[in-house]
């Protein structure tokens, strides 16, 4: 279905035109859901979300500005931070949405051809690959656990209970010695604690999840909370189930001092939308 | 060029994404109406989601363009990346 009000989709190469190119976020199956999913939505330049259909399947699609989304527009945008957050909040948001009408698989990232006729030749391409993969992820959610390891907040309660108690009769030195003695206990307790907290995890989510996929931990300027994270995994979960996990995984971890797990989601199934025959971008061997 | 630094100015970012995020699909309070963190959406966006060439970016499956300035913000999204900072 070409969107009637994509005026002067223009070709790439007509250099005064505004030329549009085609922003794919999501391929689902054919058929009312997802055109009802598309309904309404808005993409990153706020032109309207539409489909695009070929080979039984459709392309949850809107037309933004070829400047913008050429390689060197693409390159600007995604190394301005606060760009990238508005293109992946922009992408998330329509994919999230559509999920919420039907099983989608969310594409990576910025994902651009050039009009709507490359979109349908690259869902009859690969529809038999999209087709075991829908399948896959019908009426399953992904959840997000993250196990973070927090010395400080292990140290914290145990410095409570230390002063409540002050070792009477021994040296200032001999306190300074088992204070530090104390945290370095502590630091490589927290550590032992998310390490165990981490195995009650996997066993606790492997019997509920379908599958599962390890993000790398979080690090850096982004990774604002505190502790340190040292697991970051994603599991696919059957909607059914979706509860039971949840429920399951929610404060596990709140009576062990210095370890925090974090659920985020649901989510719709980013991190198993990659082909199964192709190796998981995360334990892929890529070299940058 | 935006002569900021990448980060700076992000919590506000942040902060407006909150505000954003929660008028848009309240129908349903699961998938869409929660506001995310941003690290989270990328380790999903940029190392998850079904990789298509696409015809204008050839290189975006590796996602060679995102990290170049953002190395040290999000380290999440290069997987083999031996991390040199």
């Amino acid at each position: 279905m070409q969107g009637p009000d994509t005026k002067d989709a223009g070709r790439p190469g007509s250099a005064e035109e505004p030329a549009q190119v085609c922003y794919v976020f999501a391929v689902g199956r054919e058929g009312e859901p997802l055109t009802e999913a598309a309904r309404g939505l808005t993409g990153p330049t706020s032109s309207a979300v539409r489909t695009v259909y070929g080979s039984g399947l459709g392309a949850l699609v809107c037309s933004v500005p070829a400047g913008l989304y050429d390689e060197e527009g693409l390159r600007a945008q995604l190394e301005d931070l606060e760009r990238l957050e508005s293109l992946a909040r922009s992408h998330h948001a329509v994919v999230a949405a559509a999920y919420e009408h039907t099983t989608v698989l969310p594409m990576r990232l910025a994902t651009v051809y050039l009009d709507d006729s490359r979109v349908t030749e690259m869902l009859e391409e690969r529809s038999s690959e999209f087709d075991a993969l829908l399948a896959k992820l019908e009426g399953h959610l992904e959840w997000g656990v993250k196990i973070y390891a927090d010395p400080r907040a292990a140290a914290a309660p145990a410095e409570e209970s230390a002063s409540d108690s002050p070792a009477s009769g021994s040296s200032p030195g001999r306190d300074y010695l088992q204070r530090r003695r104390k945290q370095r206990n502590t630091h490589r307790d927290a550590y032992r604690a998310a390490g165990a907290v981490a195995e009650r995890v996997t066993a606790l989510a492997d019997g509920l999840a379908t599958a599962k996929v390890s993000h790398r931990p979080q690090q850096g300027e982004l990774a604002s909370g505190p502790g340190e994270n040292t697991a970051n995994d994603a599991y696919l979960v059957s909607a059914e189930r979706s509860e039971d996990f949840r429920a399951a995984l929610s404060g596990l971890a709140e009576d062990v001092p210095g370890v925090r797990v974090e659920l985020t989601g649901p989510w719709a199934p980013y991190s198993f939308a990659t082909p199964p025959s192709s190796p998981q971008p995360e334990a892929g061997s890529r070299q940058g | 060029m935006d002569p900021a630094l990448p980060g700076s100015g992000f919590a506000d970012a942040v902060e407006a994404g909150v505000a954003s995020g929660q008028n848009g699909f309240a129908e349903e309070d699961a998938l869409a109406g929660r506001q995310v963190a941003l690290i989270d959406l990328l380790d999903r966006l940029l190392s998850g989601g079904a990789v298509l060439t696409g015809d204008l970016v050839l290189s975006i499956a590796d996602v060679d363009l995102v990290r170049i300035n953002l190395r040290a913000v999000i380290h999440s999204v290069t997987v083999d990346d031996p991390a040199p900072w």
